[in-house]
């Protein structure tokens, strides 16, 4: 079926179920004429299918990173949170700027999406020279965002420190090891159980690389 | 029990603590008391003068809602299992006859959180007569009794001699009721069989039956379930919170060691974030 009459068919969808169906089919096809169509239905408020149209942005990749970023949903919070997520996905660094305001976002489920995706975008995507000061930003995001009021997204926060970590440039080899204090004093001082066991893992990760 | 934490924004505190305490004790404005006893449970107010007037409240007889039940000590009854203090035990046993279900509800959720043996005895009276009495009330949207939350109760308060009463409710016709009896029993025994039975659940149609097994399933921290949790069909933050909930009953408190075992939970709950 071509793309035009798989997009016929979300409008069409009478029911949820024949609209994830719609949305299945349509992500299944990874054609970037689908994209706008997956945007909108970020916010249809119907989490079946806003996970199979993120699933399918996430597999167009690349072509889908400006749409997203052009069409945030500032005044959906459901919207958004699942943009931010294929955003975080597709890991496209031209997302960066979007993501650091995001860590801020008052909605949690953004909050930790956008923690996430920050520690795990592709550097090597940048040109070299770009790659100290957009780590630096993220590193800068990352680090307060550790102490952020909902045990989730200091949670998200340690998983994005620890992949930035594991990815840092040469000329920021150094901050090794303020994310690992950082990592030490969550393992001491957080009051989740949770969250203190997974700087701990974290911690023994990283410390790894700075032997 | 309910997910709060699906909430995603949480209001400020609008009053003063000595304001929420004065509107409880005054008797003009019924929505101001309602209000000032949710407040001082949501903000954890462990004054002796809150737990003074929230003890009173659960013999209010003033506000009353259309079909008669009792909303204030409703409020008053989930407070006092937040606070955490001895005093409301007994008058929380008391509320457990009380002829509003809501409110044997909250009462029976609240002992639970209290954690005192004293309330095993009133609770297993509710499950008398068996599965054969558990029914729903004519026209109404509940059972005579609030039997999940009892069993689960009985579950928490290690009632190892209730077993044979819990037993017969993993056959009530009610999917939350069996899973409740299944939640309990897993905690009174440790058997496998029943943090199965919740396994099983999360592969339900009902959306709302597999977000109750799922916080059955943190509620216990069946191990065996991280799996199954992460790859049910439900939302993120719930999942989580149950993936918290096997994560944390796992781990020893002081010295966290981080067995295979415990590391895939976490990887489990990093992919979902």
């Amino acid at each position: 079926m071509p793309v035009e009459a798989l997009i016929a068919e979300i409008d069409r969808a009478d029911s949820a179920a024949s609209l994830l169906a719609a949305v299945r089919t349509l992500a299944a096809a990874r054609d970037p004429a689908a994209i706008p169509t997956l945007i909108r239905v970020l916010g249809f408020n119907n989490p079946g299918a806003a996970v199979a149209a993120v699933g399918g942005l996430v597999g167009i990749g690349k072509p889908a990173v400006v749409p997203l970023l052009e069409q945030l949903d500032s005044y959906n919070y459901g919207a958004r949170a699942w943009a931010i997520r294929a955003l975080s996905e597709i890991r496209d660094p031209r997302a960066l700027e979007i993501l650091v305001g995001a860590a801020s976002d008052f909605a949690l489920s953004v909050r930790r999406g956008a923690a996430k995706g920050l520690g795990s975008l592709h550097w090597t995507d940048l040109p070299e020279c770009d790659r100290p000061v957009s780590q630096q930003k993220a590193l800068d995001t990352l680090l307060p965002t550790t102490r952020d009021p909902e045990w989730v997204v200091r949670y998200a926060a340690i998983v994005g420190l620890e992949t930035l970590g594991s990815n840092l440039t040469a000329e920021l080899s150094d901050r090794l090891e303020t994310i690992a204090t950082c990592f030490e004093s969550l393992e001491r001082e957080d009051d989740e159980l949770a969250v203190r066991a997974r700087a701990s893992l974290a911690r023994g990760r990283v410390t790894r690389l700075l032997q | 029990m309910q997910p709060s934490s699906q909430v995603d924004a949480i209001p400020a505190p609008s009053m003063t603590i000595e304001q929420a305490i004065a509107n409880l004790k005054q008797t003009e404005d019924p929505s101001a008391r309602y209000y000032a006893a949710w407040w001082l449970g949501r903000f954890r107010v462990r004054e002796n003068a809150a737990i003074a007037a929230l003890i009173d409240a659960l013999s209010d007889d003033r506000d009353r809602s259309p079909d008669g039940g009792y909303p204030l000590r409703r409020n008053a009854a989930k407070a006092l299992g937040k606070l955490g203090d001895d005093r409301a035990v007994s008058p929380l046993i008391d509320s457990l006859s009380c002829h509003d279900y809501y409110v044997r509800e909250s009462a029976a959720q609240a002992l639970e959180e209290l954690g005192d043996a004293r309330a095993i005895r009133p609770l297993v009276k509710l499950l008398e007569g068996g599965v054969e009495a558990a029914v729903f009330v004519p026209g109404k949207p509940h059972l005579v009794q609030p039997y999940d939350s009892v069993l689960e109760a009985l579950g928490t308060l290690h009632a190892t001699d209730a077993l044979s009463d819990i037993q017969p409710f993993l056959d009530h016709p009610v999917p939350r009721v069996q899973y409740a009896a299944s939640r309990a029993l897993y905690q009174l025994t440790g058997d496998t069989q029943y943090g199965d039975r919740l396994v099983r659940a999360l592969r339900e149609r009902d959306l709302q039956l597999r977000r109750a097994a799922l916080m059955d399933l943190g509620a216990i921290g069946y191990l065996d379930a991280a799996e199954a949790v992460s790859e049910t069909h439900a939302e993120n933050s719930l999942k989580l919170i149950a993936l918290k909930g096997i994560l944390e009953k796992n781990l020893d408190t002081d010295a966290p060691h981080l067995d295979s075992a415990i590391v895939e939970v976490m990887q489990y709950m990093d992919r979902l974030l």
